[in-house]
């Protein structure tokens, strides 16, 4: 790859860039996918939980036990178990889910939507607020924007999202009334649309079902902002540690020097040299949202990715965790991808 | 700097937003019933196979059984599908005849047909409640020859021995015994699997209600079945998964839901002094004990076991702790069931434990170890337990663990002692005094683990009795073995029984007829409506 930039890139080369990282994306997909898959299985298969027990109950006789027992495969021996699984997934069957008894990748394509939607919505309003704030308090190094931008990204550290979720929803629903409660959409329109993304903003839109829509703008808007704030607090933080490392730049000076207007030296040059590191940045928050935020959505009654891996987790559905921990692997891979594409765009040098 | 102006366009933006949102409607709708409840257990909706309590609820709500009881007198069995039935002279056949005109929600009419195959569609499928139908003598092989139908209205079953017919009846007012649609489910059978693959996510039932809709962790929505004898006042009733209880509250407060099913002790107190929510609550089959296992050699010394009892204070825990969620009992069959007592010889008593401890040559106490689940009322139980432990030198280690795991832990025999909840499977004494007060094997790889045998205790000739029990005819003496058994379980087994449970919902004022019932499956919201 290094070759082909120093040769200067032609069409070819171009080409033969985009061949090369595809097959390093596939190849680094497919040894994560698998990292994760052998360790999630085998730490699953340690935990001091019964899997039995989540689906015949406590109550169930031995033979009932036994037989379900036999059925999950847990009687055989854990490697023939870890071959059975992998060959099954190699061919898109990842297995039922115990407790909801659907495909796992059934349930995911009901929950993770959800996660998409609001982490997605988190992550804007975490970038379109936090990247001014964080330019700002760089700029203004000192002065009371500055100081206001530090203790919002310390509280965004130091508050439990807990805590500031309940808090949330006391003031904003309950007192003032200004937004709806917990859940998705109100009963009353649920039924209103059919599901076909299950993003509820897209399908209610797309259906033209519009008092659907402000129903699930008016339930979302209130998590949103709460996560939203969350990214917000580290990303006006990196933003602003970012430029002020840039703002310190012999260029910078220079520009200045040529006497080019402040904000031409601000948005132009700082921080299109911050944006690179920044890229990073956004990407991991979004990819920490998308994991699903298990305490957010368990307040706000968030039927997302988060809430579903954890069940799983503490009822030791094995598959469900299998199939939860892949798909958020492969965001991971995902989101690296396409932060390496950005880089590209953005630094002239990686070309 | 001009990018000021551009931020706080962006910022005032955002606030337009959220504040455009007002217009957000309080109150359900008057036809519907919107229940906010923790509903991520449920695994399946088929009667052959839930066993879970919102399970077990959602289907005596959607199902009718062959046979039902008096909800405030337990004692008073009446039919329910079934309109009367006969016991032959040996005690060992019971012959059932089938109220006329029944019809399922699909149009299907209802006869013996589908109640026979009901049964032995739930015996031939085994899943784990089956059992309290097979108890009588029914396996996969046998059952299409025991219980067969005679006639359209008629069917007969024939048991292997003669069995108290009270035990027999209150067995089939359980969730199992629900009549399912034969024709609707073998529609939709696959590869000889009696429709269970079907029926684990729909409806075949006669019920009040049907189910409509299940998304599991979101909700379940059940609606009016038209075809029912009296219509229900409700047109559908929403159950929605709210898993944490502090947001049930709000939603309860705000009128989004009409009933909040978790609240814990001060939310429900905080909820009750708003004046447009009120409480119902009602006594439930369940017991909180604390397991003591007798593989541990200081709890199998029965000075010891005694004097344990004597170290928990019972009323201050369930005057605070359990406010509201549950009343001082000490016996292991709850109020409600055939032959329950109330005795009550245990309280807090430090010197009197410290007397036994010396008797049991632990005059310095001992140290011990107590499996709790961390998230549940539980942990706070056994604080208070801890506490009063060591007034008398026992030093008691918490282990705090996630449900399963403790679970877990406590099938193999692993603990010291654990803190649990049981709820009786059916409304029949003999559930409890099986896993009480019976072992018939304790050996470590036994068939059948009961409470007894997961505490390692062999009540030695109390197995008898309770197998005896269990074909006593005269429902006055059997009342009284159970009373027997009672007593030496309450002296010398390795239960310290605290408590019985209540169940408490809080719920919008205008909410009415939601009736909470002696069992889990007997919650009902038929009558239910809103005024």
């Amino acid at each position: 790859m290094a070759s082909s930039v120093a040769n200067g890139g032609g069409g070819h080369d171009a080409l033969r860039f985009y061949l090369t990282k595809t097959a390093q994306f596939v190849i680094v997909l497919a040894t994560t996918l698998l990292g994760l898959v052998a360790v999630t299985f085998f730490i699953g298969r340690v935990v001091p939980i019964d899997p039995v027990i989540a689906i015949v109950g406590d109550r169930a006789p031995a033979h009932v036990y036994e037989r379900a027992r036999q059925e999950l495969g847990l009687d055989l021996p854990l490697i023939q178990q870890f071959w059975i699984y992998l060959k099954k997934a190699a061919t898109g069957d990842f297995g039922n889910s115990v407790l909801t008894t659907n495909p796992v990748m059934t349930d995911i394509a009901n929950a993770f939507p959800a996660t998409l939607e609001l982490a997605t919505l988190g992550t804007l309003i975490g970038v379109i607020l936090g990247i001014p704030l964080g330019i700002l308090a760089a700029v203004k190094r000192g002065s009371f924007i500055d100081q206001f931008v530090r203790v919002l990204g310390l509280a965004g550290y130091s508050i439990p999202i807990f805590w500031l979720g309940l808090m949330g929803l006391l003031v904003f629903y309950a007192k003032l009334g200004w937004v709806a409660g917990p859940g998705r959409i109100d009963v009353t329109y649920s039924y209103l649309y059919t599901p076909v993304t299950n993003i509820v903003l897209l399908d209610t839109a797309m259906q033209g079902q519009w008092d659907a829509f402000w129903d699930a703008v008016s339930h979302i808007i209130l998590p949103a902002c709460l996560l939203g704030y969350f990214s917000l607090a580290y990303i006006s933080r990196m933003t602003r540690s970012f430029m002020l490392n840039e703002l310190a730049q012999e260029y910078v000076i220079a520009a200045r020097v040529k006497g080019l207007s402040e904000m031409r030296v601000i948005w132009r040059h700082a921080l299109r040299n911050a944006a690179v590191p920044l890229v990073t940045v956004i990407a991991l928050s979004y990819a920490n949202l998308l994991e699903g935020s298990v305490l957010t959505e368990t307040i706000f009654a968030w039927p997302g990715l988060g809430q579903y891996i954890t069940n799983s987790l503490q009822n030791a559905d094995m598959n469900a965790v299998l199939g939860g921990t892949l798909v958020i692997g492969a965001v991971f891979v995902l989101l690296n991808l396409v932060s390496d594409l950005l880089y590209r765009l953005l630094d002239p040098r990686t070309r | 700097m001009k990018s000021i102006p551009k931020f706080i366009l962006s910022a005032a933006m955002v606030a337009a937003m959220a504040t455009s949102f007002s217009a957000v409607k309080a109150a359900t709708p008057p036809d519907t019933l919107v229940e906010a409840w923790k509903l991520d257990e449920i695994i399946s909706l088929d009667p052959a196979e839930l066993f879970e309590f919102t399970a077990s609820e959602i289907a005596g709500n959607t199902y009718e059984r062959l046979i039902g009881f008096d909800l405030k007198d337990v004692s008073k069995i009446h039919g329910e599908v079934a309109e009367s039935w006969t016991v032959s002279p040996d005690g060992k056949t019971l012959t059932f005849k089938i109220r006329q005109g029944k019809k399922f929600a699909s149009g299907n009419p209802l006869t013996a047909e589908d109640v026979a195959f009901s049964l032995q569609r739930a015996v031939i499928l085994d899943k784990s409640p089956a059992f309290i139908i097979g108890q009588f003598g029914f396996t996969k092989d046998n059952v299409k020859d025991k219980i067969k139908q005679t006639g359209p209205y008629e069917f007969t079953m024939e048991l292997d021995k003669p069995y108290a017919p009270t035990f027999v009846l209150y067995c089939l007012t359980s969730s199992v015994a629900s009549v399912v649609d034969k024709k609707l489910v073998m529609q939709n059978e696959k590869d000889g699997d009696m429709g269970y693959n079907w029926l684990k996510t729909k409806y075949a039932g006669s019920g009040p209600f049907t189910i409509r809709d299940w998304k599991a962790n979101e909700v379940v929505v059940l609606e009016r079945n038209p075809n029912y004898e009296k219509p229900t006042p409700l047109a559908r009733v929403i159950y929605r998964h709210i898993k944490e209880t502090a947001t049930q509250r709000l939603l309860l407060e705000k009128g989004d839901v009409d009933v909040a099913r978790n609240l814990n002790p001060e939310e429900m107190a905080a909820v009750s002094k708003n004046p447009d929510i009120k409480t119902n609550s009602g006594v439930k089959g369940g017991v909180w004990y604390v397991g003591l296992n007798q593989k541990n050699p200081n709890l199998a010394k029965p000075e010891v076991r005694e004097a344990l009892k004597y170290l928990v204070d019972y009323s201050a825990i369930s005057d605070t702790i359990m406010k509201n969620q549950a009343e001082v009992h000490q016996t292991f069959l709850p109020k409600g069931f055939l032959g329950a007592i109330d005795d009550k010889p245990y309280k807090l008593d430090v010197a009197k434990a410290k007397d036994l401890l010396t008797k049991a040559g632990l005059p310095n106490g001992f140290s011990m170890t107590m499996d709790v689940r961390s998230n549940s009322e539980s942990a706070s139980i056994a604080q208070a337990i801890q506490q009063t432990f060591a007034q008398a030198g026992v030093k008691l280690e918490l282990i705090p663990g996630d449900g399963k795991q403790v679970l877990t832990k406590y099938r193999a025999r692993q603990h010291d002692s654990v803190i649990y909840r049981w709820g009786a499977d059916y409304q029949d004494p003999n559930t409890n005094a099986d896993t009480f007060a019976a072992n018939d094997d304790n050996s470590d790889n036994a068939k059948a683990k009961p409470l007894t045998w997961r505490n390692a205790w062999d009540p030695g000739p109390l197995t008898a009795k309770t197998r005896a029990a269990v074909t006593e005819q005269d429902p006055e003496k059997r009342a009284a073995m159970y009373q027997e058994l009672q007593k030496a379980v309450l002296k010398d087994g390795p239960f310290i029984i605290m408590m019985q449970e209540i169940e408490v919902m809080a719920m919008r004022k205008n909410v009415e007829g939601v009736i909470i019932g002696p069992s889990f499956d007997t919650n009902f919201v038929s009558q239910a409506k809103k005024n």
